[in-house]
C-alpha cells in the first residue's frame, strides 16, 4: 500500500510530465489559453491514462516481454515480441480513446459536450504514449502499481495544464516584449513551473 | 495538353526544403515535436542521434503517405498514418539498438515517442495528403532540418556550459578551471531547455517582425 501511494505522490509532483519529461506539450502549449477548455482536456487525460496504462501492462506482461507467452505451452519461453510495443501501444491508445469516445457519448452526453472535440486529439498526446512506455521501462510489479502510476501522471498533467492557463489568463494584462508574447513567454512561465517543482525532488514518503 | 514538368529543384521545391529551416520552423512557429526536442538536448550526441531518427522517419514517412494518398479513406487515415510512423520508429529503434545501444539506452523512451511526435502527424496531414512525393520527401527534409538545428543549438549550449564538453570531449581547459570557472550545473536541468527555446524564439521574431503574435 505504502508503495502504491508512494508511486502516485512521485508521479505527481517529482517526475511530472509535463516539467520533468517535457511530455504532452504540444497539446499542453496549443489548448492552454483558457482555464475551462484546459480542464477538459486536462480530465480527459486522467481519464485516458488510467484505462491504457495497466492494460498496456498487461499487454507487456503476457504478450510481448520476453517470455511472457509461456502461458501458451513451455515451448515459448523463448519467444520476446517486445519489438512490437511500439505499435502494440499506439494501437491499444486508438482504440481505447475510440472506445471511451463511445461510452461517454452513451453514458454521460454533458461529459462527452465537454471533453468533445479533446478526445480524438489525445490519442496523439506524447504524454499517453509517454506513460506506457514508461510504465514498461520502469517495471512495475503489479497492475495495482501501473494503474497508480497512470492515475498520478494524468493528475500531474492536469495539475500542470491547468496552472498554465491560469496564468495565460492574467498574462494577457502585463506588458510582455512583443516578439516574446504567445509562444516564448509560456516557454519561460513553463521553465520558471519546472524550477519550482523541483523542489518535491527526493520526496519519498 | 503535355502537363509541363517541373524541374527537380524548382524555385518551389527549394523553398519546400528553406522555409521550416527558418520562418516557417517546426518547433518556434508551427509549434510541433517540441515534447522530444526539450528533453534530448542535455547532451549534443542524443540531440544529434534523435534529430536523425526524425529526419528518416519523416521524410520516409511522407513519401509512404504521399504514395498513398488517394487509396487511403479520409475517416481512417489516423490509424493508417499511425500504423506507417509506427513501422518506421519500430526500425529506427531497432536500428538504433544494434549500432549504437548507448544512445539508444540515452534516449530511453523517447525514440519511441517519435511516434506520437505532431511534426510527423502534422506534415502528413498538411503536407504530404495532398501533394506529390517528390515534394513531400522535401518538406519532410525541410521540417526535419528546422527541427534539428534547433536542437543541435539548444544541446551545443547545454552540453557546453553545463559540462564544459561537446560530444564528450573537454573543451574548456583546464586552466580556465584552475582559475575558478565552474560549470554551470542549472544549464542541465530540464527548465534550461525552455529558456534556451524561449531564447531562440525571441531573437527570431524579434529579427522577423511578421512571426511576431499578438
Amino acid at each position: 500500500m505504502q508503495e502504491l501511494v508512494n508511486i502516485f505522490v512521485k508521479s505527481i509532483f517529482v517526475d511530472n510530465m509535463v516539467f520533468a519529461y517535457f511530455l504532452g506539450m504540444c497539446s499542453y502549449l496549443a489548448v492552454s489559453k483558457t482555464v475551462k477548455t484546459s480542464v477538459g482536456l486536462g480530465a480527459a487525460v486522467i481519464f485516458v491514462l488510467i484505462i491504457t496504462v495497466p492494460v498496456d501492462y498487461l499487454m507487456v506482461k503476457y504478450l510481448l516481454a520476453p517470455g511472457a507467452l509461456v502461458w501458451l505451452g513451455p515451448e515459448y519461453a523463448s519467444v520476446d515480441l517486445s519489438f512490437l510495443s511500439f505499435i502494440m501501444f499506439i494501437a491499444i491508445i486508438a482504440s481505447m480513446v475510440q472506445l471511451v469516445e463511445m461510452i461517454v457519448e452513451k453514458f454521460s452526453p454533458t461529459l462527452y459536450a465537454s471533453l468533445g472535440i479533446f478526445l480524438p486529439l489525445i490519442a496523439v498526446n506524447c504524454a499517453i504514449l509517454g506513460g506506457s512506455l514508461f510504465m514498461q521501462q520502469r517495471e512495475y510489479q503489479s497492475i495495482w502499481e501501473a494503474t497508480s502510476f497512470g492515475l498520478g501522471s494524468g493528475i500531474g498533467w492536469f495539475l500542470a495544464i491547468v496552472a498554465i492557463a491560469a496564468i495565460r489568463e492574467k498574462i494577457r494584462y502585463s506588458n510582455v516584449p512583443a516578439p516574446l508574447r504567445g509562444l516564448g513567454i509560456t516557454f519561460v512561465i513553463t521553465g520558471l513551473m519546472g524550477i519550482a517543482f523541483m523542489t518535491f525532488m527526493g520526496i519519498k514518503l | 495538353m503535355a502537363e509541363e514538368k517541373e524541374p527537380m529543384f524548382s524555385p518551389k521545391n527549394i523553398k519546400l526544403l528553406t522555409n521550416p529551416i527558418n520562418v516557417d520552423n517546426p518547433i518556434t512557429k508551427q509549434v510541433l515535436g517540441i515534447c522530444s526536442a526539450l528533453a534530448v538536448t542535455v547532451k549534443l550526441e542524443p540531440a544529434i542521434v534523435m534529430s536523425l531518427s526524425v529526419l528518416v522517419v519523416l521524410s520516409f514517412g511522407n513519401v509512404i503517405i504521399s504514395f498513398m494518398r488517394n487509396g487511403i479513406p479520409s475517416r481512417i487515415r489516423i490509424i493508417v498514418q499511425l500504423v506507417v510512423i509506427a513501422a518506421l520508429v519500430i526500425l529506427v529503434d531497432q536500428v538504433l539498438k544494434a549500432y549504437a545501444y548507448n544512445v539508444s539506452k540515452q534516449l530511453s523512451v523517447f525514440v519511441g515517442l517519435i511516434i506520437t511526435n505532431c511534426i510527423i502527424m502534422g506534415r502528413f496531414e498538411a503536407f504530404a495528403m495532398t501533394n506529390k512525393p517528390w515534394p513531400s520527401f522535401l518538406d519532410g527534409l525541410g521540417n526535419a532540418f528546422g527541427y534539428a538545428w534547433i536542437l543541435v543549438a539548444v544541446a551545443f549550449f547545454r552540453e557546453l556550459f553545463g559540462t564544459g564538453s561537446l560530444m564528450g570531449l573537454q573543451i574548456i581547459p583546464d586552466s580556465f578551471y584552475e582559475i575558478g570557472y565552474v560549470n554551470n550545473g542549472l544549464v542541465l536541468l530540464p527548465p534550461m531547455a525552455l529558456f534556451a527555446v524561449a531564447t531562440i524564439i525571441w531573437v527570431q521574431r524579434s529579427r522577423n517582425k511578421d512571426l511576431v503574435e499578438d
